[in-house]
């Protein structure tokens, strides 16, 4: 095996059809960094509903002094909170109840918006509700049936259980995530298709070359690896420059996104490094595998 | 050498054979004409001992290869022992001299320094001294088939098949070409040629078949291009 011979034959191919493989490599790219995008979006939203459903609560808002809420007649009393309270703990769904009081909710409040003070200065401690913080062993099962228990009970504002706000986000989230993918493997078919061309391409401009390497005896491996290798290394181009939109991807949209929640459950280095190595394998496969096949038509022996 | 057993060969689409019943041997070191009028199957008689086609019926054997039984990837391995030499030269234009001549033993991995001893040997043996850094576009006709004999018979093969090697030459530059395949020839590499060249036939006097309409209608020794009788 000749290996400067067989790059020097690779830089040939490349440079004879340039325009081909610029194409080639730009669409790699852009398929490439959409299905990362897709992978990273898909890791984004496990990482934050697993965090969420660790976290997820049923809020019990209990009726105040002054609540203009109409299944509000005046204040929740001690006694309506203590029966809530136990009649929840008693739940075999329930792992954990919290009363917060109007004070406590105005602390955790300000901390909360620490950064919208003119939001905080607006709101006192009295026009926050009191609360019953339920903590759920298996948030996402048994929401539902927990959060039926207590709403419309005496002395209950409003129930609000974190899951249904959450399930819109998710919902929004997968959306935008299968937008993403589909459109990434329309261009992956339309990347195949290119490597297909280019390939065949190449073969054809070098059919002089390729011939008198068949009339002279030399392995099918040997006449086809510079073809192969011209697809995958064209692959790689456009994988490079994938990862590098990937990064970008991740340090300017998913960390942006990122502040606009009060949590912080963003994607690790090692995250991202996953996905670029996962783009890497199927932008290698698929040119190596399309260039081999389209060999296999056109290269015969 | 190389061995027909009453090899016939349709092609698809074409309802006469291009070889019909074809048996004959060609021994080692022997030089044998095939000639024929085209469309007698000279050309599909070449192909098939090169395997790049296949017979419909019947046995081919080249050295000692049943090309019915070589699986494809021993295929390369059995042309190294074939050269071919073509009346379109089949050069590379953007390639030296010596480089074309590099070039058959570079794809099939030979080493460098091996490479640089033989090729200039080659070429002195086919008689381009001093032509070594030409372009193709730079030499004559009956240079460039030099050079092409030169790329056929640097790896020593065993068969140096010939297709109408002199078809695109003046016949005075042919009898040049004829002298460097008597001197392969003598090397003790079976030549077989394919010819249209009477003048050559009859100077040479070697065995000639003669092929028609994809049968062998005459095979003798020391023969002419014309009926000898």
């Amino acid at each position: 095996m000749r290996s400067n011979f067989v790059f020097q034959e690779i830089w040939v191919g490349l440079r004879r059809n340039l325009t081909m493989t610029m194409a080639l490599i730009v669409v790699v790219a852009i398929s490439l960094s959409l299905l990362g995008t897709g992978l990273l979006f898909v890791k984004q939203v496990d990482r934050t509903r697993t965090y969420w459903q660790s976290q997820v609560e049923i809020s019990v808002y209990l009726c105040y002094k002054g609540d203009i809420s109409p299944n509000c007649h005046g204040a929740a009393t001690t006694a309506q909170q203590q029966g809530l309270q136990s009649r929840l703990q008693a739940m075999p769904q329930v792992e954990k109840v919290t009363y917060v009081t109007q004070q406590q909710a105005y602390t955790l409040f300000k901390s909360a918006m620490s950064n919208e003070q003119s939001l905080v200065s607006t709101v006192t401690a009295t026009e926050l509700p009191p609360s019953l913080e339920v903590k759920l062993r298996n948030p996402s099962a048994d929401y539902q049936i927990v959060s039926s228990a207590v709403t419309g009970a005496p002395g209950v504002d409003s129930v609000i259980d974190e899951m249904t706000i959450l399930e819109k986000f998710y919902n929004l989230l997968n959306g935008l995530r299968n937008a993403v993918i589909v459109v990434a493997l329309i261009l992956v078919v339309a990347a195949v298709l290119l490597v297909a061309n280019t390939i065949r391409l190449s073969a054809f401009n070098r059919r002089r070359e390729t011939g008198i390497m068949r009339l002279v005896g030399a392995s099918n491996f040997y006449i086809q690896l510079p073809f192969l290798l011209e697809g995958v290394i064209a692959g790689l181009f456009g994988w490079v420059i994938a990862a590098a939109l990937l990064v970008g991807v991740k340090s300017l949209l998913l960390n942006n996104l990122q502040q606009y929640f009060s949590y912080n459950v963003g994607l690790s280095m090692a995250d991202l490094v996953e996905v670029i190595v996962f783009a890497m394998i199927v932008g290698v496969a698929l040119c190596g595998v399309t260039a081999f096949v389209t060999l296999r038509r056109y290269l015969r022996v | 050498m190389i061995e027909f057993q009453n090899v016939t060969k349709v092609y698809p689409s074409q309802n006469r054979a291009a070889l019909e019943n074809v048996d004959l041997t060609v021994n080692k070191g022997e030089f044998v004409f095939l000639v024929g009028p085209s469309g007698s199957g000279k050309s599909s008689f070449l192909r098939l001992i090169l395997r790049e086609e296949r017979p419909n019926d019947g046995r081919i054997l080249v050295a000692g290869n049943d090309l019915a039984r070589l699986t494809n990837w021993k295929v390369p391995a059995m042309r190294r022992k074939i050269g071919c030499v073509f009346q379109d030269f089949r050069l590379l234009p953007s390639k030296t001299v010596e480089q074309n001549v590099a070039f058959a033993l570079e794809v099939i991995g030979k080493p460098r320094r091996f490479i640089r001893r033989v090729v200039p040997e080659v070429l002195d043996l086919v008689g381009l001294e001093g032509k070594h850094d030409r372009m193709p576009d730079q030499l004559s006709g009956g240079e460039q088939q030099r050079v092409a004999m030169a790329r056929a018979f640097v790896n020593r093969p065993m068969i140096l098949l010939a297709d109408e090697p002199t078809g695109n030459i003046d016949p005075a530059t042919s009898i040049g070409i004829m002298k460097v395949l008597d001197r392969i020839n003598r090397t003790g590499t079976t030549v077989v040629m394919a010819t249209h060249d009477a003048a050559i036939v009859d100077s040479m006097r070697k065995r000639v078949i003669e092929l028609e309409y994809g049968k062998v209608v005459r095979d003798q020794n020391r023969g002419v291009y014309g009926q000898a009788y």
